[in-house]
């Protein structure tokens, strides 16, 4: 039986049924047709599916969407700002060489966007920390921490 | 060389945008109208006779559109050996053999679907050694060839054995002789995007298929084929490849899931996509093989080498890939890693009941370079010379021509060899070493310009320009993540004097793209590069020539700069680019400014010895680290990793970095953590817990060192870089745990616990 689930999406507010056992993933990517986060594994062990749930970056794979329930959600769809232009990490990581076949790339920036939205200047043990449970298997990591301490430094 | 404007620089990927909006479509994004989802049933043996396969329930459940099994399709035989059907209809080899598919209107009837086949199997006896394969004794796994003819045993009738020199009469010449014997396991590519694809057909039973293959002209060729098979004659195959999350060197076959979906397709008439889970990703997608490898080696009195002698069984698994000739590309380190005269390798592939295994980045470098640099070190030590030093004595030179017959050009082993000493300070660490931390390093050679592995190495690709100076590069070359696009929008941007942001390039669709060998060998930065310079110099001469009455100069003094035509002799003589474009169409009797080429390198296919000039140049590297090891738990922490890499010229150093970064973070979890655990053939750790890829947390302090003597073959004096960086980490990682700790891991991964093992029997523990 599905239920109606109300959120607020890349600050849009939705409101669809869903069936109780859909992940946030599902429905993001199915219902709302916003396909940056991506299924790696479907077990939270990649981190190609991280998105932020109020604040803190979730593996949207194994989050019940129901758990997202009057929550805030940010996509990598939603880091675009309202004149078009990419965010200060989105920028970086293209500077950096952070991109290569890009599956992991949406999931890493968020994971960085939630380090950087709580601890503005981080240390790269920090970095690493928070991009733990992001796999990557070109670029060897190195590009993306670069990329995370310029947008750590750049001021908006 | 005139000065560059693009090539050289660290100019972003020009796909990096819609990467990092999320924009990128990638297979898993993919759907089309009507579209349905198959799911594959696998086996539940390693090696079993197929009793009965009951599909009548799963074909009773509503929204399922298709069922079949072997003995609902035509005959197809694929792989490289055509050994593999794509559903078994008799007998099963490996736990991932499949035999049974479901087309459902969505993935979880799909998967529902194939739970309630029932298959019922008669188990046989089964090997999973491939030297207990060899036996006489030992289950068959092939009972014929793909032709027919009974079978004798499991070895593949494939030979691969490389004499030159006389390797006795360098044995009896040399002071010290060492011999050993190595071991690398499976490990899998994980790529971050998993396998699929959507296969359709239109009204006339020709083939769409969205792809991420490597290989999309000789794809093309195996689904003609597979077309063939099903009665589809003078039917076509038409590739279109989304954005591709990782290739790794496991899109350079056709794959089993890929025959099963065009089945499926045709059989239900609509589009159907298999997309598999990560589970079936470690499962049944294949590993790169495993080697044993038995290796000797000798030097004279001064260090110099006299021979090396190679012996090597690889577990090809069940069936056959590509995969199967990684050994023509373990002879270019066998027979050409330093100047050694004399040369005798021998490998042979083996059917097992495990997984059948195909080719990972390196394409065999990397398992033989494992045992080709650790027996450097042991015999260094056994000359009493120094690692570094005897390798320096050894090293190859520009202009050389190795036993294999190898033309070498461009030669930056000593640079980088002297870089890695000089970063390591090596000479003072190894004078005052430390307890339980040791100096490591290890080289390689792998083709860098092309590689002559089919009848062509070609690479077509066509320039348009139009009437506001905006460049359509059309290329079959495929980029997965590595960069190949941004290098030949560089190189064309710098052929035609205007700025990168320019250039587009079409790319992804066999309709549309000229022909390319694919994405393999290291080879597109050097391939397409150099097809990009020649048909850039076309088209180039095609605008001058346009120019030359309109600005009243001989072509031959006009150049192209800033989008600016302009007389080189009188700079001030000049006219926009865009002007002089519009008008080869707005005039009477125009023309079209386009133009095409074919590059085909000048390099050779290995002759029946397996010797010939294969690759037009070839690229150097040496990697040196520094370890400590914990003595009470055998864990292995990196202190610094130089990646020094002759590469002929960075075309673009930040992408290139970014190669060097990727591939020595890999070449690092072949050395320390991966390993695809097989017990009897059956895949024991499918997921990212248990199957240990290195993460941000593992850092691996990676210093790469560009060393750039400028190929004289090479775009611009470029060559290949995408492999090499992963060759000689497990070597170089071996060789500093032996010099940190004094044992010797020799196979892979060096996991805490062998090392413990072996720290423990040093000290006479066990």
């Amino acid at each position: 039986m599905k239920q109606i689930l109300n959120f607020t999406v890349n600050g849009e507010p939705v409101s669809l049924a869903v069936e109780p056992h859909w992940m946030l993933l599902e429905v993001l990517r199915d219902q709302l047709e916003l396909t940056g986060a991506k299924e790696g594994c479907g077990m939270g062990e990649c981190g190609a599916c991280t998105v932020i749930l109020n604040g803190r970056a979730v593996n949207s794979c194994i989050t019940p969407a129901l758990e997202a329930e009057g929550a805030e959600v940010i996509t990598v769809e939603g880091l675009l700002q309202p004149d078009g232009r990419l965010s200060r990490l989105q920028q970086a990581f293209i500077d950096y060489g952070a991109v290569q076949c890009g599956f992991c790339t949406p999931g890493m920036i968020l994971s960085a966007k939630a380090l950087l939205d709580e601890n503005p200047q981080p240390t790269e043990e920090e970095i690493r920390a928070a991009l733990a449970g992001n796999l990557c298997r070109c670029t060897g990591y190195t590009q993306i921490i670069q990329a995370v301490q310029a947008a750590s430094r750049k001021e908006d | 060389m005139a000065e560059l404007s693009f090539v050289g620089r660290r100019l972003p990927k020009i796909d990096a945008r819609d990467k990092v909006t999320g924009r990128a479509a990638y297979i898993n994004d993919l759907k089309r109208p009507g579209m349905l989802h198959g799911k594959i049933k696998y086996s539940q043996y390693a090696h079993a006779r197929i009793l009965n396969i009951d599909a009548s329930a799963a074909e009773k459940l509503p929204g399922v559109k298709a069922v079949l099994t072997g003995r609902d399709i035509p005959e197809m035989r694929i792989g490289f050996m055509k050994d593999i059907t794509p559903l078994k209809k008799d007998k099963v080899r490996q736990f991932r053999d499949e035999v049974a598919a479901v087309a459902a209107v969505d993935p979880d009837i799909a998967a529902e679907a194939v739970d309630l086949i029932k298959v019922e199997y008669e188990p046989l006896p089964a090997v999973f050694d491939p030297l207990e394969a060899l036996k006489p004794d030992a289950p068959l796994i092939h009972e014929t060839d793909a032709r027919g003819k009974p079978a004798k045993s499991n070895l593949l009738s494939l030979r691969w054995k490389l004499i030159c020199g006389d390797v006795e009469e360098g044995r009896r010449r040399s002071k010290y002789l060492v011999e050993d014997r190595f071991q690398a396991t499976w490990v899998s590519h994980c790529c971050l995007g998993v396998s699929g694809c959507v296969a359709e057909f239109d009204l006339d039973d020709n083939l769409t298929m969205y792809s991420i293959t490597q290989i999309p002209y000789l794809a093309q060729n195996d689904f003609n084929a597979a077309l063939a098979a099903l009665g589809l004659k003078d039917k076509n195959t038409r590739i279109i490849s989304p954005a591709i999350g990782g290739g790794f060197g496991s899109k350079l076959d056709t794959h089993v899931y890929e025959f099963i979906a065009i089945l499926l397709a045709h059989k239900t008439r609509r589009p159907v996509k298999i997309l598999f889970t990560r589970e079936e990703e470690f499962m049944a997608q294949p590993p790169r093989q495993p080697a044993i490898i038995n290796i000797a080696q000798g030097c004279d009195a001064e260090g110099r080498l006299t021979f090396r002698d190679v012996d090597m069984t690889l577990d090809n698994g069940a069936y056959t890939s590509w995969g199967a000739t990684t050994p023509s590309v373990m002879m270019v380190p066998i027979s050409s890693l330093y100047r050694v005269p004399n040369v005798h390798y021998e490998a042979r592939c083996v059917y097992t009941n495990n997984v059948y295994s195909q080719a990972m980045r390196g394409y065999g470098n990397p398992q033989a370079t494992f045992a080709v640099e650790s027996i450097t070190d042991e015999l260094a030590e056994a000359a009493g010379i120094d690692p570094l030093e005897f390798r320096l004595i050894n090293a190859n030179r520009p202009g050389e021509v190795t036993p294999q017959c190898f033309k070498v050009t461009s030669c930056g082993l000593k640079e980088c060899l002297d870089q890695v000493g000089q970063r390591l300070d090596w000479p003072v660490k190894k004078a005052a070493k430390k307890k339980a931390r040791g100096l490591g390093l290890a080289s390689l050679i792998h083709v860098g310009g092309g590689a002559r592995v089919y009848k062509s190495d070609g690479h077509g690709m066509i320039m348009k320009i139009d009437d506001f100076g905006k460049v359509t590069v059309i290329t079959g070359a495929v980029d997965i993540g590595q960069g190949a696009e941004t290098v030949i929008a560089q190189v064309a941007a710098e052929c035609l004097g205007v700025p990168p942001e320019d250039i587009q390039i079409v790319k992804g669709d066999t309709g549309i793209c000229p022909w390319d060998v694919g994405t393999h060998a290291s080879r597109q930065a050097f391939i397409a590069g150099n097809a990009a310079l020649a048909v850039g110099a076309k088209l180039k001469a095609q605008i001058l020539d346009l120019a030359g009455p309109m600005l009243e100069t001989d072509p031959a003094d006009l150049d192209i700069k800033n989008r600016l035509v302009f007389a080189k002799s009188n700079p001030e003589r000049n006219m926009p680019l865009d002007k002089v474009l519009r008008r080869a169409h707005f005039t009477s009797q125009g023309k079209v400014l386009a133009a095409e080429h074919f590059y085909d390198p000048p390099n050779e296919m290995l002759d029946k010895e397996f010797k010939g000039n294969l690759s037009c140049s070839y690229a150097y590297g040496t990697t040196g680290v520094e370890v400590e090891v914990d003595e009470e738990t055998g864990r292995v922490e990196i202190l610094r990793y130089i990646a020094a890499h002759d590469v002929g010229r960075a075309l673009n150093p930040m992408l290139l970095e970014g190669q060097i970064y990727g591939a020595a973070v890999m070449g690092t979890g072949y050395a320390l953590t991966e390993q695809l655990i097989l017990k009897e053939g059956r895949v024991m750790n499918d997921n990212f817990l248990d199957y240990k890829l290195l993460t941000a947390m593992d850092k691996v302090p990676v210093e790469p060192v560009i060393v750039e003597p400028i190929d004289e073959c090479g775009p611009y004096g470029a060559k290949g870089v995408g492999e090499p960086g992963c060759v000689p980490s497990a070597p170089a990682i071996a060789n500093a745990i032996y010099d940190a700790v004094g044992v010797r891991i020799k196979d892979l991964p060096i996991t805490p616990e062998k090392v413990l093992a072996a720290l423990k029997r040093k000290r006479g523990e066990t």
